[in-house]
């Protein structure tokens, strides 16, 4: 049975923001198959009414002091950066 | 007995009686390396020099007499833990490059606390995987057998345990990745409950999942470790503002009286044979210690690799949205724009089992499916936990295997993802609930492979985990034996 198609795989890609070759569409698309497959089992248990989880564990309100404290400095903030201006992250150009 | 074969509070003796140094120790330990980590690969980088340095300061702090809970111990840290300064690459090419600003929480403890930092270790790429396979820095190698995997995903830090190329070293385990290779490599590792120790400077995989703990070479050191990395942090929302016990005070109490329950849905046809043979063992151990053994049942144990394999993926497809070549990292060469270098830097910068991971997550979070399994994976992951409690109010523990087999040869299930994923069967459980787990050594295989039995218990009863482990390594007695590399 097919779950997933291989232009769904090259949806959900794009969507992802990942390039896909033929061959590996054809791949991902038999293992997500496999996959998703596997994951019907859950249609076997009946959670007609059951809370689905959204914590791990319950905590309410995780409030800390508002104080002042030292953050970054851009310098160290841009140290890591493929490429930057002054103060900015640099990109290929977005807008015309 | 070398000095880097010697456990955390061994060598603490020696360093308060004056018979060592936190220097001779540290030297010890990377003469191991050089002669073993060419063949194991444990690490992605090793941190020498600064590792030396930091012993000479631990002897003068032992010398005015300030010694603290980790002073002068080298300690090795999974590649996942930002550490100033130092590459953290999370075992992928998208941070090959990558130098943190900063120290995560557990990082800073460490240092507080006066280890002495050995290196990163290897690692599944975004702590995807159960074999250290998937790392864009190559396999660890299981140092019982190098044809074999360390387990994973923190592969890396129990291989280096295993191989004495540290004294201890801190993991992260999202679905087993502590307590799988901790069997498997024959050290104890212990996940504790989420929200116990902080994931500040973790870099994250599935948010609602991922834990940080310690792998050592016995029960005494886990919880010397624990009391290190444990406790509420202001920089972590989802850390819990619960008393933290000292651990040692729950070693050697013994567990006369204890209920321990052994679920019947843990034991099923695709174990090992010796596997189930050296539990069967593990659960008279327990009774000759004083505990009564009782079948307890978690009904739903059937769908908790379904569970996790929706919630895991589709939370890391998220959190991986992040690595986009802007800020950090990898980014490709050629763009012809800013979505193509999105695009180019994401399918060069991840490996193929992230890609795949990613690929489920979106697709179980885009609009249509939400419903069909992320939300019905969350309701089912309801009735997981909704297991646990039933089952702790008639025991104050339970006992499984930790992995149903002992390592696998390398490259055995690397064309299957689903077989690969089968084998955290036992582990995943207690990320879902999300309890505490410890996997301790419990024997070998006749070919000398390492297993481990698990303990699992109510939240925050870790101190629970380390009673039942310490009273189990006194009353089994397992040989410690040292890998022949």
């Amino acid at each position: 049975m097919e779950k997933i198609s291989k232009d769904e795989v090259a949806y959900v890609a794009n969507l992802a923001r990942l390039s896909l070759d033929g061959e590996a569409v054809v791949r991902f698309t038999t293992q997500l198959n496999d996959i998703l497959l596997y994951m019907d089992k859950l249609g076997q248990v009946d959670t007609t009414g059951v809370e689905p989880v959204s914590h791990a564990i319950a905590r309410k309100n995780a409030f800390r002091p508002d104080t002042i404290a030292a953050s970054l400095p851009i310098e160290a903030s841009l140290a890591n950066a493929p490429d930057a201006r002054g103060s900015c992250f640099q990109v290929p150009k977005v807008i015309e | 007995m070398e000095l880097c074969g010697l456990t955390i509070h061994e060598l603490q003796e020696m360093l308060r009686a004056g018979q060592t140094t936190s220097a001779e120790i540290t030297a010890s330990v990377f003469e191991r390396i050089d002669a073993v980590e060419n063949r194991v690969r444990a690490y992605i980088t090793l941190m020498k020099e600064s590792a030396i340095a930091e012993a000479a300061r631990a002897d003068e702090v032992i010398r005015s007499g300030e010694m603290k809970a980790l002073t002068g111990i080298p300690v090795a840290l999974k590649d996942i833990f930002c550490t100033k300064g130092v590459r953290t690459t999370c075992g992928s090419r998208i941070l090959h490059n990558f130098i943190p600003p900063y120290d995560g929480t557990v990082v800073e403890k460490l240092r507080a606390a006066g280890a002495v930092i050995t290196g990163k270790t290897n690692m599944d790429e975004f702590a995807m995987g159960s074999s250290t396979e998937t790392s864009f820095f190559g396999v660890t190698r299981n140092p019982w057998d190098l044809a074999r995997i360390p387990g994973g995903s923190s592969g890396g830090s129990a291989a280096a345990v295993a191989a004495d190329e540290c004294i201890a070293s801190l993991g992260s385990d999202t679905g087993g990745s502590i307590r799988q290779p901790a069997a498997l490599c024959g050290v104890v590792g212990l996940k504790p409950t989420y929200g116990r120790v902080s994931r500040y400077g973790l870099i994250a995989f599935a948010s609602s999942l991922d834990q940080i703990g310690p792998f050592t070479k016995d029960v005494e050191d886990c919880a010397i470790l624990m009391n290190v990395i444990a406790g509420c942090d202001p920089r972590e929302s989802t850390s819990v503002p619960e008393d933290v016990p000292d651990y040692r005070t729950f070693l050697g109490r013994g567990i006369e009286g204890w209920r321990v329950g052994i679920p019947k849905e843990y034991f099923i046809d695709g174990i090992d044979p010796e596997v189930g043979a050296a539990i069967r063992e593990s659960i008279r151990v327990i009774e000759k210690a004083g505990a009564k053994c009782i079948e307890v049942s978690l009904p739903h144990t059937d769908y908790c690799v379904a569970v996790y394999y929706i919630v895991a993926p589709a939370e890391a497809s998220s959190n991986l949205a992040r690595y986009d070549g802007v800020k950090y990292g990898f980014r490709s060469e050629d763009n012809r724009d800013l979505l193509d270098m999105y695009k180019k830097t994401r399918s060069s910068g991840f490996g193929e089992e992230v890609k795949r991971r990613i690929m489920i997550g979106t697709y179980a979070l885009s609009s249509g499916y939400y419903d069909a399994y992320y939300r019905k994976a969350s309701q089912v992951r309801a009735l997981i936990k909704r297991d646990f409690e039933r089952a702790f109010a008639e025991c104050d523990c339970i006992l499984t295997p930790t992995s149903p087999t002992p390592a696998f040869k390398v490259g055995e299930k690397t064309d299957d993802p689903m077989q690969m994923y089968l084998s955290d069967i036992f582990t995943i459980s207690a990320n879902l609930a999300p309890i505490p787990g410890m996997s301790v050594p419990c024997g070998y295989t006749t070919s000398g492979l390492p297993i481990g039995v698990q303990f699992l218990a109510g939240h925050f009863q870790e101190g629970r985990l380390i009673q039942i482990a310490s009273a189990y390594e006194s009353q089994a007695k397992i040989e410690r034996r040292r890998p022949a590399l």
